[in-house]
């Protein structure tokens, strides 16, 4: 009886035990990376332009973290993929202590296998195309560069839907529902290979390089017409 | 009236005589002379008679379906026909003439004549000159035809009452794309939506609208539209007024101080336009900013417009400002 109660105990405390020295670990190194932007304890300084990390949940510090879109260079700069900084334990232990300084959601767990792909292109045609293109390859928007969307996991993009990075809208689950977020990652997946029946894709960057090419083939047809019609002069 | 039927006459006279002298007294011919090829002309006839239909079935189609494929084939059909008949006509009727000797070609002037005789020998042996003329001057017009009638679509040359009216008017809900109607409370900040005038017709270039929250106090809209926001939502066209296209994109910051400005941007040429005042261009080639809707919420919470677009929708044109929009 007593062994029971003490085997419950000890599971209990343990998880609890190695998530607060996440937490610390994590502490540190949000010393060493992050307090000069956004302040101790992630409120902001008056100073930088960095938003408080309060509330933002682990779902907002995974997402910055393992894209590399943090730390930034500078502050005020968009942020874009690169190289990152921490390994995944590292990034693990930060992501447990952002966490902690309040409330926030966890990170999602989306199911793209759930989803239906036309609902996803018919949503994705609607919602995210105008900055991310049709294909995902990402564009323009005066200001800021909608990114292309190769690289981002399911769970990055379920993150980034919520989140809004930079000028990207926010998507709410009343927007948004975590059903038809299923579908919109599922045409991501597809939109990164999509399966070709058309013959030559050449990319599938649209109509622009589909037509140069068309003038370049059309402009040797010319030539070889040219040369029908025409007659060498002799010498 | 008799002395116009004269010169009427005279012209005609002239215009018919002006072809009629013929190099033939000439004592010497310098190109044996060929037999008259009637397969080869009626081959080109034919070729400028293809062309021609072609090229009045683009007009035809243009006025009943404009299905672009279709289009695209006939023109392309006439210009092929046309290419056709003139490398027939090359190659079958032409004189063929090389002189490899090289002269200066004013020194000596009967040189000049030789090569005009050459010519006009050549071309004796064509027996139905004038019908060819005329096959060629039809293919001509009627590729002339095809190639203007698509002016007709840059719209109503005088009735432009119709460009100004549009579905909306006081207390007329906005709807989504499936008919629902919108709340205030379905509106978030850092969002867009896209609302319709309820049971009219989407496809109107007045109908589309793009909404979007502000908080309140970052609402700086001009005077003369103060109140258009319902408790800080606002509405503004969807159709981009440079060029017309829709407006795709909403530059929503998560972080104000550092990023820039909420703004509702288009996808073809990157017009940018202020949704907090009234939208005013920030940037891009858009003339004018984008037309606002007075909005109301209802007792029932329901968005309504509370009358009609401040300006004209759509792109601009010369005499865009010249009215205000009409409800239909």
């Amino acid at each position: 009886m007593s062994v029971r109660v003490l085997a419950v105990l000890l599971a209990l405390a343990v998880p609890g035990a190695a998530s607060a020295a996440r937490a610390q670990q994590g502490l540190a190194l949000y010393g060493r990376y992050c307090v000069s932007c956004h302040g101790p304890g992630g409120e902001g300084l008056p100073s930088v332009p960095a938003p408080s990390l309060r509330g933002v949940g682990a779902l907002a510090a995974d997402f910055y973290l393992r894209t590399g879109y943090m730390p930034l260079p500078r502050a005020g700069l968009q942020p874009r993929r690169s190289r990152l900084l921490l390994g995944p334990r590292a990034i693990d232990a930060l992501v447990a202590y952002v966490a902690s300084l309040g409330g926030g959601p966890p990170v999602p767990a989306p199911h793209p296998e759930r989803g239906s792909l036309s609902a996803g292109q018919q949503l994705f045609t609607e919602k995210c195309s105008g900055c991310h293109q049709i294909v995902g390859a990402g564009g323009y928007v005066t200001g800021a560069v909608p990114p292309n969307l190769d690289e981002a996991t399911p769970v990055q993009i379920a993150e980034a839907v919520r989140i809004g990075p930079y000028v990207m809208p926010t998507f709410t689950r009343k927007a948004i529902t975590d059903s038809q977020l299923d579908s919109i990652i599922r045409y991501v997946e597809f939109a990164k290979h999509p399966d070709n029946r058309g013959g030559w894709s050449l990319g599938d960057v649209g109509p622009v390089p589909e037509g140069l090419v068309t003038w370049f083939l059309g402009a040797s047809v010319l030539v070889g017409v040219c040369l029908v019609i025409g007659r060498r002069l002799r010498g | 009236m008799a002395k116009t039927r004269d010169w009427l006459l005279a012209g005609i006279v002239l215009l018919l005589g002006r072809t009629r002298s013929q190099p033939g007294d000439r004592e010497r011919r310098l190109v044996p002379e060929r037999p008259p090829n009637p397969r080869a002309e009626l081959a080109v006839l034919a070729l400028l008679g293809l062309s021609s239909s072609a090229a009045i079935a683009f007009v035809v189609v243009y006025a009943l379906s404009a299905q672009t494929q279709l289009l695209g084939l006939a023109i392309g059909l006439a210009l092929v026909f046309l290419a056709a008949a003139l490398v027939v006509a090359g190659k079958e009727l032409m004189p063929e003439e090389e002189l490899t000797d090289e002269y200066p070609a004013d020194e000596r002037p009967p040189a000049q004549e030789t090569v005009a005789q050459l010519v006009d020998d050549g071309v004796g042996s064509i027996t139905r000159r004038r019908l060819l003329k005329l096959g060629l001057l039809g293919a001509g017009g009627t590729l002339g035809l095809a190639a203007i009638a698509p002016a007709v679509s840059f719209g109503p040359l005088f009735r432009v009452r119709e460009l100004f009216a549009t579905p909306w008017r006081k207390g007329r809900r906005l709807v989504d794309e499936s008919g629902r109607p919108w709340r205030a409370s379905d509106i978030e900040e850092s969002d867009f939506y896209t609302a319709f005038p309820e049971g009219a017709n989407k496809e109107e270039i007045g109908s589309p609208i793009v909404l979007v929250r502000l908080p309140p106090d970052r609402l700086a809209l001009p005077r003369e539209l103060t109140g258009y926001d319902a408790s800080g939502i606002v509405a503004y066209s969807k159709i981009c007024t440079h060029a017309g296209c829709a407006i795709a994109m909403y530059r929503a910051p998560l972080f104000q101080p550092g990023e820039p400005r909420p703004a509702l941007v288009c996808p073809c040429h990157y017009s940018t336009f202020d949704p907090a005042r009234g939208g005013e261009v920030l940037f891009g080639p858009a003339g004018r900013p984008l037309p606002m809707l007075p909005l109301e919420i209802d007792a029932h919470g329901y968005l309504r417009a509370r009358g009609n677009f401040d300006g004209p929708v759509g792109p601009s044109w010369w005499g865009v400002r010249n009215r205000k929009p009409s409800s239909q």
